[in-house]
């Protein structure tokens, strides 16, 4: 039994070498030569790698963050000497008039507002210590004064049907759509304050949306409104394929 | 049936060498996931370098940085999966649960089969593996008897298990630093996590020449075995 086994595999073993080695140099170039092309997946696997990026935000929005966890905080001494910013326009954003600059808050609300900074200045106000995580990879910490969000939504109380809102900024356009859940989340804030002083306009001035719980792209910077919506607004990094939850 | 089995089997007069007996080896669900984890391990490196290229460093913006021979290095193009970050980023999440299933079904089988046994390292392989270093040393001119795979085989494999497990510890550890708080402390931070999942890299990738060097130097007969299953090789004893 043991020999006819043997000489069955005998008879074939060569080939099953040779086959399962091409099979084996073929997966391996599939592999690099798709590596080789710095691929993004071309037409064929891009659409479904943008699927998989979207259970993937399910899987963050629905298994990971909770609203109630809170970032640890940092003392200010830990604070680190750097924090990158970045944004869209060729040059710095700013205001030609700062003091004609409010936030409208409009979409599917009982009671738009429309915001000065002193507004902003007179609601309830939270200060944090936290980390910063870029997509990129780095990371710096900062503190930053502001107002919840939930703040706003408390004075503009949404419709039922609105279930995300979207950040604009007047810096060429950039804007991010977010989950209600994550904005309301008791560290995202509307900051008009960094490490103790007025927001920097590098940092977003006047004002920016920050929060310990989301990728640096997620915070808009330079805002400028807070439209509520029924259906989920897309965002600039978020059309070109980062991910759209941006939880950390 | 109390004749000696042997004596019904006449040994053939000139054959050079008894014929090796054909043992199965490998299980289908052993070689799906090998060959699985062989494809997805080489895009997730691919992906991930893409990724490091967009800081490449470890520590805080300002410093200080963990010391490594990778500070500010470009890979080449050719070893990058994703064009760009978004892209490298969308195929290193896409390809991390595929992964991840491999390696928890193999997990399975090894648990359920007891084939676990046969491969990780355990104290009493201690001896064992001194005694195969000392024949690969030429301290020892006899192969030692070994069962399915030698102490040192067991060794590397059991450590390359712990690595991808600490592989998919420490990319959570990243991929949620402040949802997952907990898991990023335990490695020393976020930037700690990213500088522990970067190094796994290259000890898988130092792990993936040396198997496949020895595969073909010292046992050829088993990438056969690890494609369909069947092993007719030096070492044929299972234990």
């Amino acid at each position: 039994m043991i020999d006819h086994e043997a000489r069955r595999h005998d008879g074939t073993s060569a080939q099953i070498d040779r086959r399962g080695f091409l099979r084996l140099g073929m997966a391996g170039g599939l592999v690099s030569v798709v590596a080789a092309c710095g691929w993004d997946g071309g037409n064929a696997i891009r659409p479904l790698l943008l699927d998989v990026s979207r259970i993937n935000d399910w899987v963050g929005e629905k298994i990971f963050f909770s609203p109630r966890r809170l970032a640890r905080q940092y003392d200010v001494t830990e604070r680190t000497s750097q924090l990158p910013s970045y944004f869209i326009s060729r040059e710095v954003p700013s205001l030609k008039d700062p003091s004609a600059w409010r936030l409208q808050v409009a979409g599917l609300v009982r009671n738009p507002l429309s915001l000065s900074l002193d507004d902003l200045r007179g609601m309830p106000r939270t200060t944090y210590t936290v980390k910063h995580h870029c997509v990129e990879g780095w990371s710096a910490i900062a503190t930053w004064h502001g107002v919840p969000v939930s703040a706003v939504v408390e004075r503009c109380q949404p419709l039922p049907a609105a279930r995300y809102i979207r950040f604009d900024s007047f810096d060429s356009g950039y804007s991010n759509g977010w989950d209600m859940a994550s904005a309301m989340h008791p560290q995202t804030i509307l900051a008009d304050g960094m490490n103790d002083n007025s927001l920097p306009i590098a940092h977003g001035a006047p004002l920016r949306l920050y929060s310990p719980t989301k990728l640096g792209y997620k915070m808009t910077k330079y805002l400028v409104s807070m439209t509520f919506t029924a259906e989920r607004p897309l965002g600039y990094w978020e059309e070109q394929g980062y991910p759209w939850f941006g939880g950390v | 049936m109390t004749a000696p089995s042997n004596a019904a089997r006449p040994v053939p007069p000139v054959s050079p060498a008894p014929p090796r007996p054909v043992v199965k080896r490998h299980h289908w669900i052993v070689r799906a996931t090998h060959w699985a984890t062989f494809v997805l391990l080489l895009g997730m490196i691919a992906s991930g370098l893409q990724i490091y290229e967009a800081y490449a460093r470890f520590g805080d913006r300002g410093g200080p940085f963990y010391v490594s021979p990778f500070d500010a290095v470009a890979f080449p193009r050719w070893s990058r999966l994703g064009g760009w970050l978004a892209g490298g980023l969308n195929w290193h999440f896409a390809l991390m649960w595929p992964l991840i299933a491999a390696g928890f079904a193999y997990f399975c089988y090894l648990a359920y089969s007891g084939e676990w046994r046969s491969l990780l390292f355990r104290p009493r392989d201690f001896r064992g593996a001194i005694e195969m270093q000392k024949y690969y040393l030429r301290l020892r001119k006899d192969h030692p008897p070994q069962g399915k795979h030698n102490p040192l085989q067991k060794l590397a494999y059991t450590l390359i298990i712990l690595l991808g497990v600490l592989s998919v510890l420490t990319g959570f550890a990243v991929y949620k630093p402040t949802q997952l708080s907990w898991l990023t402390a335990l490695f020393g931070g976020f930037q700690a996590a990213r500088y522990w999942h970067f190094w796994a890299v290259w000890i898988f990738v130092v792990f993936l020449i040396a198997h496949v060097v020895l595969v073909f130097v010292v046992d050829p007969a088993s990438l056969r075995a690890m494609i369909t299953g069947w092993y007719r090789g030096r070492f044929p004893s299972h234990d």
